[in-house]
């Protein structure tokens, strides 16, 4: 790969391959991201918290431990963490006046795993609080813009992330996918974005939303990014029960796909109503790409894919009501002043500590939970999450992959979407894809106008491999992914 | 009215696991405030708990003891609150598939007479921290040290009938789960508490009457005393034309009374669903098969067989069984001594009487189960007599020497069957009192055997009590007699 290319332009894949072989260190890498960082996020706000001392010590680390030859793959090489990770000693504040002085006292697993892989974490990034939202607007530390067009969002909740690695202020970035909030924002910004298995990325120590459907996993440049760094977070983790204890197959080499025999199917419900014109085309002909180097198409039907967005309204928020409700104000987080009494300090600290949106799931989760409500609620989208799933399995009975649009427009105009209702809507096409706890991926497929388009791609459980290698190829045949917003360049 | 009292019983049971039943923290009673809370008991963001595969099998343990059904499957659920004890906002419980179904255990009356009392289920959870409302000068303290702590909640039917009953439900419960090892039942640091749910009906009719929770009632005595004073309440309230509300109330044992401390109304909702972050457990046969073999024998056993093999008395075998600690203390003095009969006498009359009078509980006995077997021993092989034993027996509880052994050789309390040392000291007593001597002679022969224990006592008293009785007897009767 050519050297020419800028520092911030590169694969984590070739940044890796520089450092093993010499053409510069890991301290002038991550000096350089941070630099970067320092002279153009004023603008993006994608960071809450850059960890400048710690990523050059984790830089000097790096350097000397490939020096003694002990280098792993990613060792040395920088990225951003989403805010949701705690990461021992650095504030994590999973975008939440809550949470604002709350320096977790240790490492998620997932970090754990980066950290012993010798990776360099430059800070942390932005997201809608506790990851509720689809624009990035929900976050205590103020919107993030998209780095395509500043007037547009960069999607969300793991918006910081994906504005981040398009505008070059990291090479890649941990996000977490709850109801799309890996693949919209990825597809937005004109990144790579995986959503792996339920269970096959450890939650511990990744703060939680909806325990049921939340899945950490990479967001990148490439296919192949996104392939070396789940070599490096999966897999089964002791603390984690839910985590699922099964083989780690290579990610890396399963990247040599051939697409020759792969059968694709087209979900006919995520091509309806609502699906902007420039995305159905872009979409259409990515997988034409896909046909021409071999594959077969085929329309399917996922007939409850109506219900995706009802149900998720109701597990989503009900765990989260529950999960939210240890930040009390008592052991740690904000705490209202001088509270009169212990029910005056719990309604002023959450009243004070929480948002708009917050608040909003808490509440419909506390109702659907709430006796006399339950069963007409919470069982009832349990039963519809089956079939939802089923829906998903029945189709892979049929196909290998399925593809469609990873949200139904490209990035939308900052508080464009002011009625949550209408917010909700634009989850239609990843939501139901957490319900069922299949892996998804979404890559850049196109432009609508300055506008980036993702192809969403979906597997059976535990398909990742699958995914990544039919991404990745389709990567090997276009260069959507090898598209920079103007953003940032000019200062390069 | 004839009033007739129904009660049912909740028991949480503290299980004796090293750790926490979702966390890898210490369960060790006593430590220094929130030294034993890990960011797991603190319920710090981002966290998950991990089962503790040792409290799964202390509960199937437990439905095992009780013939209960253990579930192939039971679900964790969150019970949803606010409590500045409880860190995560929610205890993880169990509600609708609980590991432990329907059982049964027998209870025994202070009477002799035994009653089965059903249980309804019992499920496993967490146990929240401690409020410390001292010493924070008008602020609470919050100790998260037993936050996590595995607790079995044993839920009866409401099948007893007296505050009688109640406590013997307790007691049977104690023995279970402290013969099992699967709590130390230790009621005063809390290892034991109960809730108590009391009503009345007139007596005669089907339908409950509605009932009152007294919460955390956490002594034998207190239960009972809880329940009598729940009961006249409800009557004389009844009686007086008023209604008894579903309510919680709280026992002050100063006061001698309960009080309410919220009514339904104010009842939350606790909002369960299942924990998303934990896998229902599942338990196969073999596994179940495998605790089934592990488990020791249980009281009732215990009791069959005390009476069947040791030939000792309903009575005697269900109070030597009633804990597992007497059981085992009793089992130790009847091996060492070799006698059933008389161990059982021993450890229920002298040991049990003198721990009783000192308020000392059977583990902390200063007479140890060795040392009473050997004091036993010596009463059978008619090395001392009954009177020194009760000596050596003072003096082994003063700690005086290692051994009954060592005490009758110090003391020389070794009992006197020398039939030639005994006529001497016969012949003594005898010179020593010629004014009884001549009574005795003039006595009808059948007053005689009264009168002779004057002498017997005399003999006993210069031979400092080692002189064997029977002997002592039997030459004093052949020399008076014949001197006349």
């Amino acid at each position: 790969m050519s050297s020419s290319i800028a520092l911030h332009d590169k694969t984590l894949s070739e940044l890796a391959q520089g450092l093993e072989a010499g053409e510069y260190t890991s301290r002038e890498l991550t000096e350089a991201f941070l630099a970067r960082i320092e002279r153009l996020d004023g603008e993006l706000n994608s960071y809450i918290t850059l960890c400048r001392e710690d990523a050059l010590r984790d830089a000097d680390a790096a350097d000397a431990r490939r020096a003694a030859g002990n280098a792993a793959a990613l060792t040395g090489v920088p990225m951003a963490i989403k805010d949701i990770f705690c990461t021992e000693g650095v504030r994590t504040s999973c975008g939440s006046k809550m949470l604002d002085n709350f320096v977790a006292p240790y490492d998620a697993t997932v970090i754990e795993k980066l950290k012993a892989e010798g990776v360099v974490i430059l800070g942390k990034t932005n997201l809608d609080e506790f990851a509720m939202g689809s624009s990035n607007e929900n976050s205590h530390y103020g919107a993030v813009k998209n780095p395509w067009d500043l007037s547009a969002v960069p999607g969300g909740s793991s918006g910081g992330s994906a504005a981040a690695v398009a505008a070059g202020l990291a090479p890649a970035a941990l996000g977490t996918d709850t109801g799309g909030s890996i693949r919209q924002p990825a597809a937005f910004c004109g990144i790579t974005g995986l959503k792996p298995t339920y269970g096959r990325v450890s939650r511990y120590g990744m703060i939680a939303y909806a325990s049921s459907l939340d899945q950490g996993g990479p967001m990148a440049r490439s296919a192949e990014d996104c392939a070396r760094l789940m070599n490096v977070i999966a897999g089964a983790d002791p603390r984690d029960s839910t985590s699922v204890v099964r083989g780690v197959p290579d990610y890396v080499e399963g990247l040599d796909y051939n697409l020759k025999g792969l059968k694709i199917g087209l979900p006919k419900e995520y091509f309806g109503e609502g699906l902007s014109e420039e995305v159905e085309a872009s979409v259409r002909a990515a997988i034409k790409v896909f046909e021409d180097a071999g594959a077969s198409v085929q329309e399917i039907s996922l007939p409850h894919t109506h219900l995706a967005i009802p149900t998720y309204y109701v597990i989503a928020p009900a765990e989260a009501s529950s999960n939210l409700s240890r930040y009390d104000g008592v052991r740690f987080g904000h705490r209202c002043k001088d509270p009169q009494d212990l029910e005056d300090l719990y309604k002023r600290t959450r009243e004070e500590g929480f948002g708009d949106e917050v608040k909003r799931r808490i509440i419909i989760g506390t109702h659907t939970l709430s006796e006399g409500f339950f069963d007409a609620y919470y069982i009832k989208a349990q039963k519809v999450r089956r079939l939802i799933r089923q829906d998903f399995l029945d189709a892979f009975d049929q196909v290998d992959v399925l593809m469609g649009p990873a949200a139904p427009t490209p990035a939308f105009d900052l508080g464009a979407h002011k009625d949550p209702l209408s917010m909700y809507l634009q989850d239609l096409y990843t939501i139901a894809i957490n319900l069922a706890g299949i892996p998804g991926v979404s890559v850049p497929a196109g432009l609508a106008g300055k506008r980036p388009v993702g192809l969403q791609i979906l597997g059976p459980h535990f398909g990742e491999q699958t995914l990544l290698g039919v991404a990745h190829q389709f990567q090997q045949i276009t260069d959507w992914h090898r598209q920079r917003p103007e953003f940032g360049q000019e200062q390069a | 009215m004839q009033w007739e009292v129904v009660i049912g019983l909740e028991v949480h049971a503290q299980l004796a696991t090293q750790s926490k039943i979702f966390s890898g923290s210490s369960t060790t009673y006593g430590a220094e405030p929130n030294t034993q809370a890990s960011a797991v008991d603190l319920g710090l963001p981002g966290t998950l708990p991990v089962l503790n595969e040792q409290a799964v099998a202390m509960a199937v343990r437990f439905g095992l003891a009780v013939d209960a059904a253990v579930a192939g499957r039971s679900v964790f659920e969150r019970k949803n609150y606010f409590y500045p004890d409880l860190p995560k906002g929610y205890q993880t419980s169990q509600m609708d598939q609980p590991i432990v179904g329907p059982g049964v255990l027998e209870i025994l009356l202070e009477d002799g007479t035994r009653k089965s009392i059903r249980i309804h289920h019992a499920h496993l959870e967490e146990d929240a921290g401690k409020s410390l409302h001292e010493d924070f000068q008008g602020m609470t303290g919050i100790d998260l040290n037993r936050a996590g702590t595995p607790l079995l909640e044993i839920v009866s039917e409401p099948d007893m009938r007296s505050a009688k009953e109640a406590v013997a439900y307790v007691k049977a419960i104690h023995a279970i789960v402290t013969y099992l090892g699967i709590s130390d039942g230790n009621m005063a640091e809390g290892s034991l508490r109960c809730d108590v749910n009391v009503s009345v009906r007139p007596k005669g009719q089907e339908a409950f009457g509605t009932r009152a929770e007294i919460k955390n009632v956490n002594s034998f005595r207190f239960i009972e005393r809880a329940i009598h004073f729940e009961v006249e309440r409800q009557i004389e309230l009844i009686e007086d034309g008023g209604k008894v509300v579903q309510e919680t109330r709280l026992y002050d044992p100063d006061a001698d009374e309960t009080r309410s401390m919220r009514t339904k109304e104010e009842a939350n909702d606790y909002r369960y669903f299942p924990c998303p972050d934990l896998l229902p457990v599942e338990v196969d046969e073999a596994y179940i098969e495998h605790l089934r073999q592990t488990l020791p024998e249980l009281p009732a056993e215990k009791r069959a067989r005390f009476e069947s093999e040791l030939g000792l008395s309903a009575y005697d075998a269900s109070v030597l069984s009633a804990s597992r600690e007497m059981a085992d203390f009793f089992e130790e003095v009847k091996d060492v001594c070799g006698d059933a009969k008389q161990a059982a006498n021993w450890v229920q009359g002298e040991l049990a009487g003198r721990l009783n009078k000192e308020n000392l509980d059977i583990t902390v006995s200063p007479v140890s189960a060795a040392q009473l077997g050997g004091l036993i021993k010596r009463i059978v092989d008619e090395t001392i007599n009954g009177k020194a034993a009760k000596q050596v027996f003072a003096a082994l509880w003063d700690g005086e020497g290692k051994s009954a052994d060592e005490i009758i050789e110090s003391r020389g309390l070794k009992q006197v069957t020398d039939t030639g040392a005994i006529e001497a000291v016969v012949d003594q007593v005898i010179a020593d009192n010629p004014a009884q001597v001549t009574q005795y002679q003039e006595a009808e022969p059948d007053k005689r055997g009264k009168m002779i224990g004057f002498f017997v006592g005399q003999v006993m008293k210069a031979s400092r009590g080692t002189a064997n009785p029977q002997q002592v007897n039997k030459v004093l009767k052949d020399k008076l007699d014949s001197l006349s």
